[in-house]
């Protein structure tokens, strides 16, 4: 185990909805430069577990710390001022609006008149995208009119353009085609080369596989228990999620 | 040829929903202009018209941020009869004595009471449903039987008049103009800005590097615009002023009143207002972001809560803005009738919220503009005001502006799912 500080520590975090314990003492961490995967079923809690981190669910219990400091994370806000950013499965797009003005929602850019200066604006969204996915060009439209994968493109810029030290990805791939799945796999490296803490929540063993280092498993709201993805293998994580049973001979934090 | 007229349209920029309501409000004063011959499309005609629709229309802009947001307001009718009473009874019973009759400051502290009222109803309104999360529908049906209520008790059901002098002008009427000389001033400044701004705009695009318009389509632009502004007051300073108000006036300024002189009106001071009422709303809506905000959540409103938006406190704003709007409005339509009846607003808040939507804000939230709620005001005023003067039966017209309203918003949806907006 790591001794150094981890970047992010949630500690017996629990949260119910009409007395369904969605999550249930559940305790994760995160170090810099490290992507952890968070697997389980649909269900499991994995979700609300980071909604509780990205501000938009509220724990009933438990602890987050932050760079060894305790955290207070009651809203999105909170969230956003500890760089703390997410892609959420959703995307979270206002689809009447164009690529720049989802990209800066809630931070525009402004003139000196303190107005917004979308020209600015989409100035920098093209440097962005340019670097991000060169295929997009429909700037001046609505995201309602773009594809799922520009859609997660404005998602994604969205997330790694205002110097997030901790992000967020809620099952990134889902909408993608398997070259713009590569680009996310490519980012993810980049960004860890950064040190940035990434919390991959996804569905897919061989994504987990491939992109992380440690492996937090959910099940029916508990925490199964974490490993490294490098002393496992894919039948083992997959007993994790399905039969809830801990590897042998293997070391397991939970 | 449709398609040159298609290409032309895109190469000017020109929204194809704006030019269809324009076309709609052109058609109607045709029809009206021929039934009435030619009666409709008199200055004078157009003068009243304008001066009609400034009140509904000042709230309507407002009424589009409430729609954008997926709310409604269904008080404002209502709001705006409670701070008419309130705000005459003022400068009736109350300022009179304190300040003495006729003093200076009446209509200052007035025009102020009437929009701060507005804009503490609706703050706390907006509160009960941001904060407490009752509907809007629920909250200003409430407010709407409060207000009458209150309205009522304020004098006892009492009419207020005659208002202070000065108030008066807000309303229009032959004294409540720029009069000629500065209705032309007034249109040239505005022409000048409107060319300005459009020329500020294309450079800062050519300075970041965006393609912009073909000078000559900013050209032709420019001149519709400077030109609209410049016939529109040209138009007001052909409608004489009647013979009796001349003699008034004229004896007021010490001049000596002759036969054969003529004054015309010029712009109406409601007018004015609502110009500059929807110039200002316009900017909020499109260079701040507490637009940006209210049309981020009209849109998605899980997303806006997500970026870090206060969804909550964005609605006691737009409310409050709301409010603050139906007070500017109660002036007017206080001023324009020089007293306040507990009729006052009465059904006003389903033209407003017609006008809204017959400009194109959509209810479902998310899509909607200043300008289009200003047209679709005048749309409603037109209708009602043509068939007023072709002498059609008070029950028809309200069957003919009930039929209309739907009828334009089965268009727009059409239209909405043709372009895929």
């Amino acid at each position: 185990m790591d001794k150094q500080t981890p970047l992010v520590d949630m500690r017996d975090i629990q949260i119910s909805f009409g007395g369904i314990h969605a999550v249930d003492h559940v305790s994760v961490d995160l170090h810099p430069g490290e992507v952890v995967g968070l697997l389980g079923h649909n269900g499991a809690g994995k979700s609300t577990l980071i909604k509780i981190l990205s501000g938009a669910y509220q724990a009933d219990g438990g602890e987050i710390y932050i760079n060894g400091k305790k955290a207070e994370i009651h809203n999105p806000r909170d969230a956003r001022r500890y760089n703390i950013e997410t892609i959420y499965q959703t995307l979270a797009l206002a689809d009447n609006l164009d690529a720049a003005s989802n990209l800066f929602l809630g931070r525009e850019l402004t003139t000196p008149l303190g107005t917004v200066d979308d020209d600015a604006m989409e100035a920098e969204t093209r440097n962005i995208m340019a670097k991000l996915n060169p295929n997009f060009q429909k700037f001046s439209e609505p995201v309602s009119a773009l594809s799922g994968g520009q859609r997660q493109s404005v998602a994604i810029a969205r997330a790694v353009y205002f110097d997030a030290k901790i992000l967020i990805m809620d099952e990134p791939t889902a909408a993608l085609g398997p070259h713009e799945t590569q680009m996310v796999s490519e980012l993810i490296q980049q960004l860890k080369t950064q040190g940035i803490g990434i919390f991959l929540i996804s569905h897919d063993i061989h994504d987990v596989m491939e992109l992380c280092d440690r492996a937090s498993v959910m099940k029916n709201g508990k925490l199964v228990g974490t490993v490294n993805v490098d002393d496992v293998t894919d039948d083992d994580l997959l007993s994790m999620i399905i039969l809830g049973k801990k590897p042998e001979g293997v070391a397991v934090q939970s | 040829m449709q398609n040159q007229a298609k290409t032309l349209i895109n190469k000017l920029g020109l929204d194809p929903r704006l030019l269809g309501m324009i076309g709609a409000l052109v058609v109607i004063w045709i029809v009206f202009g021929i039934f009435t011959e030619g009666r409709f499309l008199s200055p004078r005609n157009f003068f009243n018209v304008s001066v009609q629709s400034a009140s509904v229309a000042v709230m309507a802009t407002g009424m589009v941020f409430v729609i954008v947001t997926r709310n409604i307001d269904l008080s404002v009718g209502s709001l705006l009869g409670f701070i008419g009473m309130s705000v005459a009874a003022l400068q009736v019973q109350v300022l009179p004595d304190v300040l003495g009759l006729g003093h200076w400051s009446i209509w200052i502290i007035s025009v102020f009471a009437a929009i701060l009222m507005g804009a503490v109803l609706g703050a706390f309104q907006g509160w009960v449903i941001g904060y407490l999360t009752v509907p809007a529908f629920i909250v200003t049906l409430g407010g709407f039987l409060v207000y009458r209520g209150a309205m009522w008790w304020v004098t006892k059901g009492q009419t207020q008049a005659p208002l202070d002098p000065i108030f008066r002008l807000l309303g229009g009427g032959a004294e409540g103009t720029l009069g000629e000389t500065l209705s032309w001033a007034f249109g040239i400044v505005a022409a000048l800005v409107a060319v300005g701004f459009m020329l500020l705009s294309r450079r800062n695009k050519a300075a970041h590097g965006f393609s912009v318009k073909p000078a000559w389509a900013e050209g032709i632009l420019m001149a519709i615009a400077a030109g609209g502004i410049l016939l529109f007051v040209s138009i007001m300073n052909s409608y004489p002023i009647p013979k009796g108000a001349m003699k008034r006036i004229t004896k007021a300024q010490g001049i000596e009143y002759t036969d054969g002189m003529v004054w015309n009106h010029g712009v109406a001071i409601p007018v004015v207002i609502l110009l500059v009422v929807a110039i200002v709303m316009t900017i909020i809506a499109r260079r701040t972001r507490f637009g940006r905000y209210i049309y981020a959540t009209g849109g998605n409103p899980e997303a806006a809560e997500l970026s870090g938006i206060n969804t909550r406190f964005l609605t006691v704003k737009i409310f409050a803005l709301m409010g603050a709007l139906t007070g500017i409005a109660s002036i007017i339509a206080s001023a324009r009738l020089n007293a306040v009846d507990v009729g006052l607003g009465t059904l006003d808040e389903l033209r407003v919220i017609a006008a809204a939507v017959i400009g194109g804000t959509a209810l479902s939230g998310g899509a909607g503009t200043i300008y289009g709620a200003v047209i679709g005001a005048l749309i409603m005023q037109s209708l009602q005001s043509g068939m007023a003067s072709v002498g059609v039966d008070a029950p028809l017209q309200n069957i003919v502006v009930g039929v209309v309203l739907v009828f334009a918003v089965w268009i727009d949806i059409v239209y909405r799912r043709r372009t895929g907006a």
